[in-house]
């Protein structure tokens, strides 16, 4: 049977860095083919070239066994390819259906008009295939995230594609909405629809994948059923080397100084009555679904939103918390859950956004940079976290996910913060840069260290923690201690609406 | 039937809460502070509210209102265009050429003028689109060559428009007053209101429209889904270098001369008068409605400000207040 889809020898490569390096790729008919490689292996840039944003240098493109030229989106759409992709490329202050229909609004009288009523119908037409309740006028910055992504899939989806490419589909979804998804990509099997399935999440693709091809630095390293590979074989291919495996049991750390005390804090309807310890060398996981406001927790103890009401101790001392440089002042850091646009400045170089937090250090005459101990604290730190950079001098921006991740990591660690909130940590980062954050979280608590893990990975959490509480709506609903508890207790906890609320709550 | 979803509320409510949005809560402001302007105004000194000095702020507004609403287009893609003051002079100094220097027939004149105004926008279009050169440098080169060429042109002289007796009567005149004898409204302020309400349906139904707020809103988005952008970038500076040349007509007329010398200064009051009415400098929203409301706003200020004998030099202090004050008001709406 003729692929559907067979990329031969296809390269590609930016200045400076050779993308994609002779890979291969085939995709049948009615499958659903993951694609899997740590962050900057190219499977992003293997489907943006299928997808036409991004033309070859080199290599061959069969659609239906007929080799094809993929100038441009619009003629990948043209071949009945559709892209979702990782970022979210939505007009914000549109509507919905002006989103779904941009390009090819239905026009009305004279053909120069666009016929907005029949947009809006066409639109609900789409969502009502897809159980999808939302209303085509919205506005998409009325959105949640989750929303918004759903509005994509719609999106791609509306074309009657053969070939649906997903680049991190689920990224923002909850498990219902991933159900969802799972069954549109059944159905779409079904009509003989070809997907391409980019995820990090490993258990997703057991279930929902029937082939799994790995790349590894731009290359094509294999092809496996994915039924009947175990996940440590893709991971090893993935790669190529051993992974930080903590199965050791983690100490508690009751018997450990309180280093920080949070009470009563509150933010209107996104933060209720919230108290909390953390503990010298501990690590506190904050669990819960997205919207259940850890980072807004962990932005008002930081200072960088003004709260209501609220007490903040440190090492015992009660300080006045109102802005970000208090709350360094005060050694307490923040790794935010969007590092891009938060936690480093893109365009510089590697070198100036590790001294970023902590530039008092290396002034001379309090005014003049001290170029040579910068570079030797930015190299030493490179060293120290494995930092993956051809210099010190790199653009940020150009580093992969894990190490821009350590780059921030290093930031902090520069300015000696005792007390250390990670939000998110590892999202977007692949397994092997995962486990690398992993060891470094670890030593950083063995360090005496308090470390506040924000995470919405429960297995990253249960592995992690000392200590885990659970927030949901505003609350804390619950805490628990690492060991012995289970995925489904914190589920329990993270759904347990106002509405819902036992007297088990603290 | 199981759906995947937050609770979402019905669409009933977003249709309310449409009516109240901050878009048209920013407009009813901008509204009800001309009104109280007006008032303030007509208390300060019985000559405001006079037919003559009414009449003087519509001839005023026109320009003003027709270069602003061009300039909406541009911002609302995110972009900007800094040439249309000059612009402007320019297809007035064409206007001059064709129908005084060589004597071609009135139509020949009007088309000419709108001509190069389309032609200059398309090639700040196209510097932009093309040739990817940020619009703020793109547009402040073509102001000045657009200044260097008019007086080139005239011979730094103004042209006059006496071979062409019907010149003046595209502002000056009133077709609303001679078919309806009680409303001398000039011609000037009613192609102003056709020129707003055509743009105003371009803008909202059709697809140059939406892609003119697509491009401010998310220009990638709309790359990656198969418009071509740059093509409709430079039709949307065209549509405004058009635009330019209308108003440079109406100036003319007002005039009854195109001088070189003038015209620089007035894309800020353009740009000044597209904040005021509500549309973001940075793009994806706006309404020709708003861009009118400033534009009256600007012109209600200036007239009664030098009506109450204001020196010149105040007045602007007095505008650029009002500016600043009109931007940190739209950005606390944002904030909300």
């Amino acid at each position: 049977m003729v692929p559907l889809v067979s990329i031969q020898n296809l390269s590609k490569s930016f200045p400076g860095v050779r993308a994609l390096d002779n890979c291969r790729f085939e995709l049948m008919a009615g499958e659903v083919h993951a694609l899997m490689g740590e962050n900057g292996a190219g499977k992003s840039t293997l489907m943006k070239v299928l997808a036409g944003v991004y033309q070859k240098d080199s290599g061959e493109i069969r659609i239906d066994g007929q080799a094809v030229d993929i100038p441009s989106p619009r003629a990948a759409r043209d071949l009945g390819i559709g892209i979702i992709h990782q970022e979210l490329y939505l007009m914000n202050h549109r509507s919905v259906a002006q989103n779904i229909f941009v390009g090819r609004e239905p026009r009305g009288r004279l053909g120069l008009f666009i016929d907005a009523q029949k947009m809006d119908q066409e639109t609900q037409r789409i969502f009502d295939r897809l159980h999808l309740n939302l209303d085509p006028r919205t506005l998409v910055a009325e959105l949640t995230v989750a929303k918004q992504q759903m509005v994509e899939i719609a999106k791609a989806l509306s074309f009657d594609s053969r070939v649906l490419i997903m680049d991190e589909p689920t990224a923002a979804l909850n498990n219902a909405e991933i159900e969802d998804l799972f069954r549109i990509i059944r159905q779409l099997k079904g009509h003989g629809v070809g997907i391409v399935y980019i995820s990090h999440k490993m258990d997703e693709l057991k279930r929902i994948a029937d082939r799994v091809t790995v790349m590894r630095d731009g290359r094509y390293i294999d092809t496996v059923p994915a039924a009947t590979t175990s996940m440590e074989a893709i991971i090893a291919m993935m790669v190529g080397r051993p992974l930080f495996e903590s199965d050791r049991a983690v100490a508690p750390a009751t018997d450990h100084q309180v280093v920080l005390e949070v009470r009563n804090l509150n933010r209107g309807r996104v933060i209720k009555d919230v108290n909390f310890v953390v503990r010298k060398g501990e690590i506190l996981s904050f669990a819960g679904l997205m919207g259940a406001g850890r980072t807004e927790v962990a932005r008002a103890v930081f200072g960088a939103d003004k709260v209501d009401s609220g007490e903040i101790r440190v090492r015992n001392q009660e300080v006045s918390i109102r802005t970000p440089s208090d709350a360094v002042a005060n050694g307490i850091g923040y790794l935010s859950e969007d590092r891009k646009h938060f936690g480093l400045a893109v365009s510089m170089d590697v070198e100036s956004n590790i001294v970023l937090a902590s530039m008092r250090r290396f002034l001379s005459l309090g005014f003049f940079l001290r170029r040579p101990i910068i570079r030797d604290t930015a190299m030493s730190l490179v060293k120290r976290l494995g930092i993956k950079t051809p210099s010190i001098a790199q653009k940020v921006a150009l580093l992969s996910g894990g190490n821009q991740q350590k780059i921030v990591i290093a930031k902090w660690l520069v300015r000696d913060c005792e007390i250390l909130f990670f939000d998110e940590p590892t999202r977007g980062i692949d397994v092997g840069a995962k486990s690398e954050i992993y060891k470094l979280l670890n030593a950083l608590a063995e360090q005496g260290r308090a470390i506040v893990m924000i995470s919405s990975e429960l297995p990253e959490v249960l592995r992690l923690s000392h200590r885990i509480l659970v927030m949901c709506e505003g609350r804390i609903t619950g805490e628990l201690p690492a060991a012995g508890a289970t995925q489904e207790q914190i589920m329990q906890l993270a759904t347990q609406r106002e509405s819902m609320v036992s007297d088990t709550l603290h | 039937m199981q759906t995947s979803q937050i609770a979402e509320s019905g669409a009933l409510q977003r249709i309310r809460g449409s009516l109240f949005s901050p878009s048209t809560r920013q407009k009813l402001l901008a509204f009800a502070s001309l009104m109280g302007l007006m008032i303030f105004f007509s208390f300060a000194s019985p000559s405001f509210l006079q037919t003559d000095n009414i009449v003087g702020i519509l001839q005023a507004t026109a320009v003003n209102g027709v270069l602003a609403i061009g300039s909406t287009f541009v911002i609302i893609t995110g972009g900007i265009d800094l040439s249309v003051g000059t612009l402007m002079t320019f297809c007035a100094v064409m206007a001059g050429v064709f129908l005084t220097y060589w004597g071609l027939p009135f139509p020949v004149g009007i088309a000419a003028a709108i001509f190069f105004g389309a032609l200059s926008g398309f090639i700040s279009g196209g510097l932009i689109a093309k040739l990817k050169i940020p619009p703020f440098i793109a547009t402040l080169g073509m102001m000045l060559v657009l200044k260097g060429l008019s007086l080139v042109i005239s011979g730094t002289k103004p042209i006059y428009f006496n071979d062409t007796p019907q010149f003046p009567s595209i502002s000056q005149d009133s077709l609303i007053g001679y078919l309806l004898p009680n409303l001398p409204i000039p011609n000037a302020v009613l192609i102003l209101f056709v020129v707003a309400i055509v743009s105003s349906l371009i803008l909202n139904k059709t697809v140059l429209g939406s892609y003119t707020f697509g491009l401010g809103s998310n220009e990638e988005a709309v790359r990656l889904s198969g418009v071509n952008v740059d093509r409709w970038k430079i039709i949307i500076y065209s549509l405004n270098g058009a635009i330019c040349g209308i108003a440079g007509l109406l100036i003319a007329s007002r005039l009854n001369s195109a001088q070189p010398a003038l015209g620089q200064g007035y894309e800020l009051d353009a740009i000044a008068a597209v904040v005021i009415g509500g549309t973001s400098l940075s793009g994806g929203a706006g309404t020709i409605l708003g861009t009118i409301i400033g534009a009256f706003i600007m012109s209600v200020l200036t007239n009664g400000l030098r009506i109450l004998s204001v020196a010149q030099e105040w007045q602007t202090v007095v505008t650029g207040v009002i500016i600043i004050l009109a931007v940190y008001a739209d950005m606390l709406r944002k904030r909300k």
